[in-house]
């Protein structure tokens, strides 16, 4: 149903950066592809204001954890060219000791919650970002909940035993 | 908490007020807060902060099998929960590679409608609480009661519904639960006509909302809004049109736009969908008659439950039964992304999956969360009234907005 | 005659002009008739709580029918919908600053036990915080089961002592809360 299909939007990606990007897949029909931290900014930013591409719409940014890995935390990008009617997903890992990648305020306003969910969740860095600061979770919390690591239920609580609860 | 601009603005020479307009509201938006700078009536800057009902969905979901994630999306937007419902379903099948059947798809189409309604209702009718106008809420809460009591036929509960399963419904449809939509579809449009006389030309409401927080279409598409507030700008961006799913390409609907992005717009908008969504289940209760009877699910006995007469009488309905509640079915290991048009906007579901009993990881996309987040900046400048209704405008619903 | 059920007076000694009774038997059938809520609504619940102040359920017939968001003015504090464990020192602020006599209703699964939420971020049960009077199942409650809580609030208030908030078991009660 797009303008351009999926084939043009890799044509022009590896065009333009080679072996920056990774080879792209499409699982489901929905182009995704990695990259690595020094190399997003750019793009993103290709990405945003190639004339024909035209990813205008920043859908979402998110995180992820996957602990064996080497490159643990994840963080991924969903954009949407609205007049193409593409969508395309970009994946960067980062190291887990120091997850930091820059921000896309710069690119999308959009951004500034998605960035501030993401560090809330995993503790990834954005640098650059205005105000990187919790959102969802208290604010003087330690942790990075949604990291596997952490449990789901407060281990503090007094009315529920773990016993019975089949944990 | 100690470090929040409530606790620090301690200055006496300032010559600016600092309001909590707090978590605890009047008027029922929702649990989130916003601290305010006035200059006398107007604001000056605000500073929003959210996370007051957070419940951890995305972490519980990675603890949950995939049929016990339904009840958790139905308490996102709960005031259209068979849209989350069904958008998890189709997430789902997406995944598994499971097609449902067109009568299927129509029966979802005209529950998911009918949330669209429901959700609309409470939008508008709290738009007109905030401007004053008490009596159409009553009104459309009554409304909304019919629309309850078709989903109790349907499913059973009246606001969290846990509608559906993994390939279609629990149960079919039965003759009573058609009545009643048909009777609502006849009873509905009179209401709804006469809450648009109070309110379209009203002039006390058109000076109260018209011109009020105007956005141009850059600015909503650069901030990532979606939904009924961003077709108000002027952007026709609709899900249901771009990425048809549940056969929503067979259906003949418009999508109401509007031109400056301003409160009155998006009242007018958030109308102009109900009318069209009418339209939309009409012609699914036309199209349903000629399909097959008594389909209700798709044949996929490895992940949708079989009868339980079956179950204690059939070996092979044993196993499958005992194999869908343990988890021992092998799902691929791979992510999908899919989005439904929810009543607020583009409501997207990102799974990645590792072949266990319940997602590696799932990230909801909503549209509440989003689409709050130009509230603080757009409300500089702005009357305290006027930046009550933009709030309401808005439409954020707090268990969407926090998850 | 109309159709309105007024309620029984207490039983006492009439005469010409006068009726004569003990107070807190007074007290409490005015209370109980004119109780005005706070509706801490957070999340799903509150949307049902709507419902039930809608015409359909009416809740405003048992005399509630101002329902006042200033902790000052309400005699009811009705928390509906799960409360986190960054909205509690909220709902902890909003108890203390009610004034006497004041009871509390804890609506929903999620208020009353931590509902489906049993997570780090969400408290279980208001009770870790406030003393609760009467807990409502449900999630959410149907409006008759909202109502038929409120019924139980009523007849609480009716049978009150009036000497119950200087006694030392109700001090004490506050005391395990941390209430003064």
């Amino acid at each position: 149903m797009g303008k351009i299909s999926n084939q043009q939007v890799i044509q022009s990606l590896t065009l333009k950066f080679g072996d920056r990007i990774s080879v792209p897949n499409e699982p489901f029909g929905l182009l995704t592809l990695e990259t690595s931290v020094d190399h997003i900014s750019e793009v993103l930013r290709f990405l945003k204001e190639d004339k024909e591409l035209k990813f205008n719409y920043l859908t979402d940014i998110t995180g992820i954890h996957f602990p064996e890995q080497k490159l643990s935390i994840g963080v991924i990008y969903h954009l949407h060219s609205l007049s193409n009617n593409v969508r395309v997903r970009i994946k960067v890992f980062l190291d887990g000791n120091a997850p930091n990648i820059p921000t896309a305020t710069t690119l999308w306003e959009g951004a500034n919650w998605m960035e501030r969910e993401t560090f809330d969740f995993f503790g990834i860095i954005f640098d650059g970002h205005p105000n990187l600061i919790r959102i969802l979770n208290v604010d003087d919390m330690t942790v990075f909940p949604m990291r596997r690591e952490h449990p789901l239920e407060d281990p503090n609580r007094v009315d529920k035993k773990d016993y019975f609860f089949g944990r | 908490m100690t470090n929040h601009p409530i606790f620090t603005d301690n200055d006496p020479q300032k010559e600016t007020i600092t309001l909590n307009l707090g978590p605890t509201h009047p008027a029922t938006h929702g649990v989130f807060q916003n601290v305010l700078e006035m200059d006398g009536e107007r604001i000056v800057s605000g500073v929003s902060t959210i996370g007051y009902i957070h419940r951890a969905f995305e972490k519980i979901a990675e603890h949950r099998p995939f049929y016990q994630i339904t009840p958790l999306t139905d308490r996102m937007n709960y005031c259209s929960s068979p849209i989350n419902n069904m958008g998890w379903h189709m997430t789902v099948e997406k995944l598994l590679g499971i097609e449902t059947p067109k009568r299927v798809d129509y029966l979802r189409v005209i529950v998911m409608e009918l949330a669209r309604i429901s959700d609309h209702l409470i939008c508008n009718g709290i738009l007109g609480v905030d401007t004053g106008a008490f009596t159409g809420f009553l009104y459309l809460m009554e409304e909304r009661e019919h629309i309850y009591e078709i989903y109790e036929e349907i499913c059973g509960a009246r606001l969290t519904t846990n509608i559906g399963r993994i390939g279609g419904f629990e149960r079919d449809f039965n003759d009573i639960a058609f009545a009643k939509i048909k009777n609502f579809l006849v009873k509905f449009p009179p209401i709804l006509k006469e809450f648009e006389v109070l309110f379209n030309r009203n002039r006390i409401f058109i000076e109260r909302t018209s011109g009020v927080a105007p956005v141009d279409p850059e600015t909503a598409l650069n901030y990532s809004w979606s939904g009924p507030i961003l077709r108000a700008t002027g952007v026709d961006y609709d899900v249901r049109v771009n990425e048809p799913y549940s056969s929503y390409q067979d259906f003949d609907f418009d999508i109401p736009v509007g031109t400056s992005g301003d409160v009155y717009d998006r009242y007018i908008v958030r109308n102009e969908e109900m009318w069209q969504s009418l339209r939309i289940i009409e012609q699914a209760l036309q199209k349903i008659e000629k399909e097959p009877k008594g389909v209700f699910h798709a044949n996929v006995p490895e992940f949708y439950l079989p009868p339980k007469e079956e179950v204690y009488n059939n070996m092979e309905a044993l196993i499958y039964h005992f194999k869908i509640v343990m988890g021992e079915i092998d799902t691929p290991k791979t992510e999908v992304y899919h989005a439904v048009e929810g009543g607020n906007g583009e409501l997207g579901f990102y799974l990645v999956n590792d072949g266990g009993r319940s997602p590696y990881r799932l990230h909801f996309r909503r549209p509440s969360f989003i689409n709050y987040q130009m509230y603080a900046p757009m409300s500089a400048g702005m009357l305290l009234s006027d930046a009550i209704i933009n709030m309401s405008s808005l439409n954020v619903i707090a268990g969407e907005l926090d998850a | 005659m109309s159709e309105v059920k007024i309620v029984e007076a207490p039983p006492g000694i009439e005469g010409s002009g006068f009726f004569a009774t003990s107070m807190d038997k007074v007290v409490g059938l005015a209370r109980s008739h004119s109780l005005w809520p706070l509706p801490f609504a957070t999340s799903c619940c509150g949307i049902e709580f709507m419902a039930t102040m809608g015409s359909h359920y009416d809740f405003a017939r048992f005399g509630s029918e101002r329902p006042s968001f200033s902790p000052r003015q309400a005699d009811l504090l009705m928390v509906m919908g799960t409360i986190a464990k960054k909205m509690g020192p909220v709902l902890k602020q909003v108890y203390l600053q009610m004034a006497e006599p004041r009871w509390v209703i804890a609506v929903g699964a999620c208020a009353s036990s931590g509902g489906i939420f049993d997570t780090y971020s969400v408290m279980q049960g208001i009770d870790e915080i406030i003393p609760v009077d009467v807990y409502v199942p449900g999630c959410p409650p149907r409006p008759e089961a909202i109502i038929d809580g409120f019924n139980k609030i009523q007849e609480l208030v009716k049978n009150e002592s009036l000497r119950r908030r200087e006694s030392v078991e109700y001090k004490e009660l506050l005391g395990r809360y941390g209430i003064q």
